[in-house]
């Protein structure tokens, strides 16, 4: 039986939804545009330079490891871009520029591909160069010193540095629709509330995040500052304060759903990010560091092999000696 | 085919094509092509040669007792014999038969309703109803479900013939309890074709049109109320899937006393319009496609099948089978293309699978070639093969065919072990 056409044989399905990774990676990119922005109107050119470099240098990590492992090119993928952009939304825009090569170094070659490169890091590569940069550098990520020559019309001090230095009572100067509005010293993409939480709402709408991880940390944060608040309002700052102060929102729509270290079955994302949101106001309160959402989602990404344990029996399973 | 919708946060709903075309016929063709599986002890086909003269629905076996036959579906002669190997190396005998211009039938066929001439006459019906369960001792079968929805997307050729042949449906569900002792018979079909399915006089269940709810595993849990477990067939648990085309062909050949040669198959073309048409078995599918206007170029796909659980061919010289419910042709800038990227942990595939199994962690084992604990671990066998893991993947990884090869590899390691007891 010979055939005059020659057709293309694969396996089924024959049909795709059409999505991409890179597709994926473009909207979380979107969906960061208006906290960046924010960030580059408030402190301007040096602002720029930091999240282009940061891209820059991540998506140059990404080909010179690729090319030394004669690996095929995954920069496309747009997957180091992002890590570079939201590496560069956590840091001040004063980085240096040896900060911000090396922490992108450190969050392409150590975080991702020495663990395999994308869907097999098992933490948050941002996180994992920022907690990094952080205990080497403590000066840089200071943002009290860091932002000091700058007067943005606003109070220029940070925050979360205060509420650990002086009490609650410091932190009445600021007003919650400051701190919502982006008008807070920070870090450049991380301190606008309301454009990270439209990028978050788009991703979530648009199915590429998992909002059962976002929703659980931010009701962690809120539950557990609450709890604080009511037990020693003197001591402790409230949860809204905590809410839209730090890292906490960026953190929580771009930083602990990241695909590969979070949990993919229901229960799991919603004990993740409650933890996660616990353990950031945990280490905010009676921890030694000034903001927490750094090692609060390291650690539970340590933990998220057990908890993906915790899943539904699959539907014709059978148990035996049960 | 169906893109991600806008608002993704919704699980994508592939819903099946409810509105059957009308059945067009097709003329005799000048050949057919049958293919007859070849008895495991590879005896070639010694009661048949080239040359040999063939009635319409006359039985061709290898050998007078051989199990395996098919069913001529024209007047003839064998005009070519040659080997074929299937897509999992199952082996075949092509036989081509030239047909003459008029049908003679064949008068072998008696009209007794029993079991016997059921696994005689009946397994090469369109629909290829499976009656050697009824003959497993180990199996009761009390309960047939008869399949009135197409298990795949795009195909309604089961939904025709409930639409249009309930009457011989009915006969053919009388002629099913005397030949199988089957106390409860049903019959499954979507919210629109209850009026007619209620005319066959079968229990009437209805499924819904969301793709893959009329898969036999889905109507198990769904209608019945029964869950299959890991591993096991619909016939382990005492129930028998029957298309409803196979019915309506069992009551026309009791009725008349003719064996029903012909296939209905939807024809879907690149730009996703469907025909139904109704050719003998065996057509070859480029006689088919060309009958309903279908293009067929170089790098295109030929899916026998739907697009979700079909198997794309080599070649349109091959013959209509008779459980070939569609034939879709892909233009090869609409086809899926599969990547080897990683799994990136995305959890889309564990949203939708219907039988809840981890798939983001089974892909893992089955791409480092660790069936048995896939299998062990992480409910390989409960997969019930609908395909959506694979259709949702933004790595797109051929998550299905790594599936379908684990439980491959699975069943060659279970054979070696039996045979070395």
């Amino acid at each position: 039986m010979s055939s005059q056409k020659k057709l293309v044989v694969a396996h089924a399905p024959y049909w795709h939804d059409g999505s991409k990774i890179s597709t994926k990676n473009y909207h979380i990119m979107i969906a960061a545009l208006p906290a960046v922005l924010m960030g580059i109107s408030q402190y301007g050119a040096p602002a720029l330079g930091v999240i282009a470099f940061a891209m820059a240098c991540a998506m140059i990590w990404e080909v010179v490891w690729n090319l030394i492992l004669k690996k095929p090119a995954s920069v496309g993928d747009g997957s180091a871009a992002v890590t570079g952009l939201l590496l560069g939304m956590l840091m001040p825009a004063t980085a240096p520029w040896w900060v911000i090569a090396l922490g992108t170094l450190i969050a392409i070659i150590v975080a991702k591909q020495i663990f395999g490169g994308i869907g097999f890091n098992p933490l948050n590569p941002p996180l994992l160069a920022l907690a990094m940069l952080v205990i080497s550098f403590t000066g840089i990520f200071d943002f009290n010193e860091s932002l000091r020559h700058y007067d943005l019309g606003f109070v220029m001090t940070y925050p979360l540095a205060d509420l650990k230095a002086f009490g609650p009572d410091a932190i009445s100067k600021f007003g919650l629709g400051d701190l919502f509005m982006g008008r807070q010293a920070g870090a450049i993409g991380s301190t606008f509330g309301l454009g990270l939480i439209v990028g978050g709402l788009y991703l979530m709408l648009r199915g590429h995040m998992r909002w059962e991880i976002s929703l659980s940390f931010l009701a962690g944060v809120f539950i557990t500052a609450l709890l604080f608040n009511l037990s020693d309002s003197a001591k402790y700052a409230g949860p809204l304060f905590h809410l839209f102060t730090g890292y906490t929102l960026i953190a929580a729509f771009f930083l602990v759903p990241e695909d590969s270290s979070s949990p993919a079955n229901f229960i799991p994302m919603l004990i993740f990010g409650a933890m996660a949101g616990m353990m950031t106001v945990l280490i905010r309160n009676i921890g030694a560091y000034v903001d927490g959402v750094v090692f609060a989602v390291l650690l539970m990404n340590l933990c998220n092999p057990l908890l993906d344990k915790i899943r539904p029996k699959a539907i014709g399973k059978v148990v035996e000696n049960a | 085919m169906i893109k991600k919708s806008f608002i993704g946060l919704v699980k994508p709903r592939l819903q099946y094509n409810l509105i059957p075309d009308q059945i067009r016929d097709l003329p005799v063709p000048s050949k057919v092509i049958l293919l007859l599986k070849e008895p495991e002890n590879g005896g070639r086909a010694s009661a048949l040669k080239v040359g040999d003269a063939v009635k319409t629905g006359q039985r061709l076996s290898a050998a007078p007792d051989s199990d395996e036959y098919v069913i001529s579906s024209v007047t003839g002669t064998i005009s070519a014999m040659a080997p074929h190997v299937g897509t999992l190396g199952q082996r075949y005998t092509a036989i081509t038969i030239d047909a003459g211009s008029q049908d003679e039938w064949d008068d072998s066929f008696n009209k007794t309703p029993t079991l016997d001439t059921g696994l005689k006459f009946f397994e090469y019906a369109p629909g290829s109803p499976s009656f050697k369960a009824f003959a497993d001792p180990e199996n009761t079968l009390r309960t047939i479900v008869i399949a009135g929805m197409d298990q795949d997307l795009l195909l309604t050729a089961n939904q025709c013939v409930v639409q249009n042949e309930a009457a011989g449906i009915k006969s053919g569900i009388d002629a099913l309890k005397q030949m199988t002792g089957a106390d409860r018979i049903l019959i499954a079909v979507p919210e629109n074709l209850v009026q007619q399915a209620n005319t066959t006089g079968a229990e009437v269940k209805v499924v819904r049109a969301t793709y893959p709810n009329s898969l036999p595993h889905m109507i198990m849990k769904d209608v019945i109320g029964r869950v299959v477990s890991a591993g096991d067939t619909v016939e382990d648990e005492g129930v028998f899937f029957i298309n409803a085309e196979a019915v309506a062909a069992l009551g026309t050949a009791f009725e008349t006393g003719r064996l029903c040669v012909t296939k209905v198959v939807t024809v879907a073309g690149k730009d996703g319009s469907t025909t139904n048409v109704r050719a003998r078995i065996g057509t070859p599918i480029k006689d088919v496609l060309q009958a309903c206007n279908v293009s067929l170029n170089d790098r295109d796909r030929l899916i026998l099948g739907g697009p979700m659980r079909g198997a794309a061919t080599y070649s349109e010289d091959l013959g209509l089978e008779p459980d070939t419910d569609g034939i879709v042709v892909q233009d090869d800038a609409d086809s899926a293309q599969t990547t080897d990227y990683p799994c990136i942990n995305c959890g889309e595939c564990i949203r939708i699978c219907p039988v809840k199994i981890p798939v983001n962690m089974l892909v893992r084992f089955l791409e480092a070639r660790l069936y048995e604990d896939a299998a062990a671990m992480y409910d390989l066998h409960c997969c019930i093969e609908c395909g959506l893991c694979s259709y949702v993947c933004v790595s797109r990884i051929p998550i299905f065919q790594y599936i379908k090869l684990g439980k491959y590899e699975l069943s060659l390691i279970e054979t070696a072990e039996a045979a070395n007891e």
